[in-house]
């Protein structure tokens, strides 16, 4: 997969300065989406039989754009998000990362977890060089990635310290600082603060916001918060109750300057309500089943 | 809009001191001053000292029948005096033989401790990360484990001999299996999503291994080895006490059979102190060696 990292737009830090091969040059020039999903569909085997977590899925992305999926839980949004990280093996379909198709993981989609994940023997400065340091950068140029990410989510202050030092927040600034520090060509964010509290959700929101415009990232991000997906996305899938897959597409017309005000603008409220009025059915539905199934909880 | 409380109320509130809740040493999984701690702690040990030199010196009188020469005292022979076994300690220091016996036994110790740590930790690490390594090692050391040691000290004499080697196998055969089931089990909690963050950052299995399960396991092992090395002073002393002529076991089994209790009590409170002396210094070593382990209440 090392061909499909380095194209426009450039990253401004990162092996992407390596001098480009012919094939990635050409991969440029190709006006071809930068993540195509092609029929992937998950299957988990149980004792009662197979259990379909995923239906066919399919779509694309371009560079650069933000692309959230909601939900109800339980629907398989994250399982799709790990399939695309390559964590999980789909039982069909295909994925293409510029055009190349990928079936492990690997650096060029940086994920973010919802759990903590930094590692807790490792410094701030040190997780962030974690992923450039395997892929054997030198000394100066992790000390470059790491100054440049941990700037970018406002940590500087903070890269001696250990994880255990450090409020959820702050460290979910740090795994996506070390996510980005690998240059990924794709970021995918796996409900990143669902574990947060609302103020500092907010804050992180906006982070990701500037971010994105600063960087350039192309992200996929996985939430079952409506304003949360509204806010940042240009697009948002809605998911059906499971057995899951893609209910309704819903494209939201902001652009990248977005501030904190847009919560309360009238468009921003009418593309809520929408979201809100599609996940709602399948928030229904998903109690209705388990109520059918005499499942408690 | 501004509304004010009647005065009289407001007065009422201020004039009250702040109820406090009535202090408790007893409330469940709370924390006590660490004074008080302290304090409790140090009792604890005095008050043993105190029933013992009550017994022994023979302040207050026992049953006849606890007493073997019918004085209402315990016989010293039983229970010598804290003097007595000072004086003992005096002689066997003097003599060369308390030194002695400690630096065999703690000899027998390290090496048994370090050949079991050594193979035990990278099996369990290897048990604990690979289903195809669990499945060819857990099932069996789950079945030798529950041999008792003792049951095996003939055979142990039989392959070793009497020699240094022997009582070095038996602490290692007593540590080593129970060793690589909870290594195992350290290395199986290790969260998955460290590992899945690792594997999105581009980390092959190699460095999944060493960079990311080995440093993730670490405050594990610190804990394991302090457990370990508790069970090791148990087995040192079995094997001490059936087939050897030296160590702190072999200067207890003397004082039986010389009927010198003293020494007999000499040997359990310098055992005693050298297990407390290793806990501590497992205690004290964890947090300079691993400064970034989130810190467990003991």
């Amino acid at each position: 997969m090392k061909s499909a990292v380095a194209s426009w737009p450039q990253p401004s830090l990162g092996y992407a300065e390596l001098p480009l091969t012919t094939y990635e040059k050409r991969l440029n020039f190709m006006a071809e989406p930068i993540l195509r999903i092609d029929g992937i569909t998950k299957q988990f085997q149980t004792k009662k039989g197979p259990l379909t977590a995923l239906e066919p899925t399919s779509f694309s992305m371009d560079v650069t754009e933000f692309v959230s999926i909601v939900g109800p839980s339980g629907c398989g949004k994250s399982t799709l998000l790990h399939i695309i990280g390559g964590l999980l093996e789909p039982t069909a379909g295909h994925m293409y990362l510029d055009g190349v198709e990928f079936h492990e993981p690997g650096a060029e989609r940086g994920m973010v977890f919802q759990a903590y994940t930094l590692f807790p023997w490792l410094t701030v400065r040190q997780n962030v060089q974690f992923g450039p340091k395997l892929r054997g950068a030198d000394n100066n140029k992790r000390k470059e990635l790491a100054d440049h990410f941990l700037d970018a989510v406002g940590l500087h202050g903070f890269r001696d310290h250990y994880p255990k030092q450090l409020s959820g927040g702050m460290r979910q600034r740090v795994a996506i600082a070390r996510a980005l520090a690998n240059s990924p060509r794709i970021l995918l964010m796996d409900e990143p603060f669902g574990a947060l509290d609302a103020q500092t959700r907010a804050v992180m929101q906006d982070l990701v916001l500037d971010i994105r415009r600063k960087e350039h990232t192309t992200t996929l991000f996985i939430t079952h918060d409506i304003d949360e997906a509204v806010y940042l996305s240009d697009r948002i899938f809605v998911m059906t109750a499971r057995p899951g897959h893609f209910k309704a597409e819903i494209t939201v017309p902001f652009g990248q300057e977005r501030e904190d005000a847009l919560r309360n603008s009238l468009e921003f409220l009418e593309i809520r309500k929408q979201v809100h009025e599609l996940l709602h059915e399948e928030g229904k539905a998903v109690v209705e089943a388990e109520i059918a199934a005499g499942r408690t909880e | 809009m501004e509304r004010t409380l009647p005065t009289p109320a407001i007065q009422g509130v201020t004039a009250t001191p702040t109820r406090r809740r009535k202090p408790s040493l007893f409330r469940i999984g709370e924390e006590i001053p660490g004074g008080v701690y302290t304090a409790i702690a140090a009792a604890s040990f005095i008050f043993v000292f105190a029933i013992w030199c009550a017994l022994s010196y023979g302040w207050v009188r026992v049953p006849q029948s606890l007493s073997s020469d019918g004085s209402g005292h315990v016989s010293n022979l039983i229970l010598p005096t804290p003097t007595g076994v000072l004086a003992a300690t005096h002689d066997l220091w003097q003599d060369g033989s308390l030194w002695g016996d400690t630096k065999i036994s703690v000899y027998r110790i390290v090496m048994g401790f370090l050949l079991s740590a050594a193979l035990a930790i990278p099996l369990g690490i290897l048990i604990g990360a690979y289903k195809t390594v669990e499945a060819a090692q857990e099932p069996l050391i789950g079945f030798i484990r529950y041999v008792p040691v003792p049951a095996l000290i003939p055979l142990v004499m039989v392959v070793a001999g009497l020699d240094e080697a022997a009582k070095i196998l038996l602490i290692f055969i007593g540590t080593y299996f129970q060793m690589v089931i909870i290594v195992a089990d350290v290395t199986r909690k290790v969260p998955r999503d460290l590992l899945s963050a690792a594997r999105t950052l581009g980390a092959d299995r190699r460095q999944l291994l060493f960079n990311v399960l080995l440093p993730a396991t670490l405050p594990g092992l610190m804990d394991t080895c302090r457990t370990m090395i508790g069970w090791a002073w148990t087995y040192l002393v079995i094997a001490e006490v059936v087939a050897t002529n030296s160590g702190l076991g072999f200067r207890i089994m003397v004082g039986q059979r010389h009927l010198r209790t003293e020494e007999i009590y000499v040997g359990i409170i310098v055992l005693g102190l050298l297990g407390l002396c290793t806990d501590m210094l497992f205690k004290l070593a964890s947090p300079r060696l691993l400064p970034w382990a989130e810190v467990q209440r003991q």
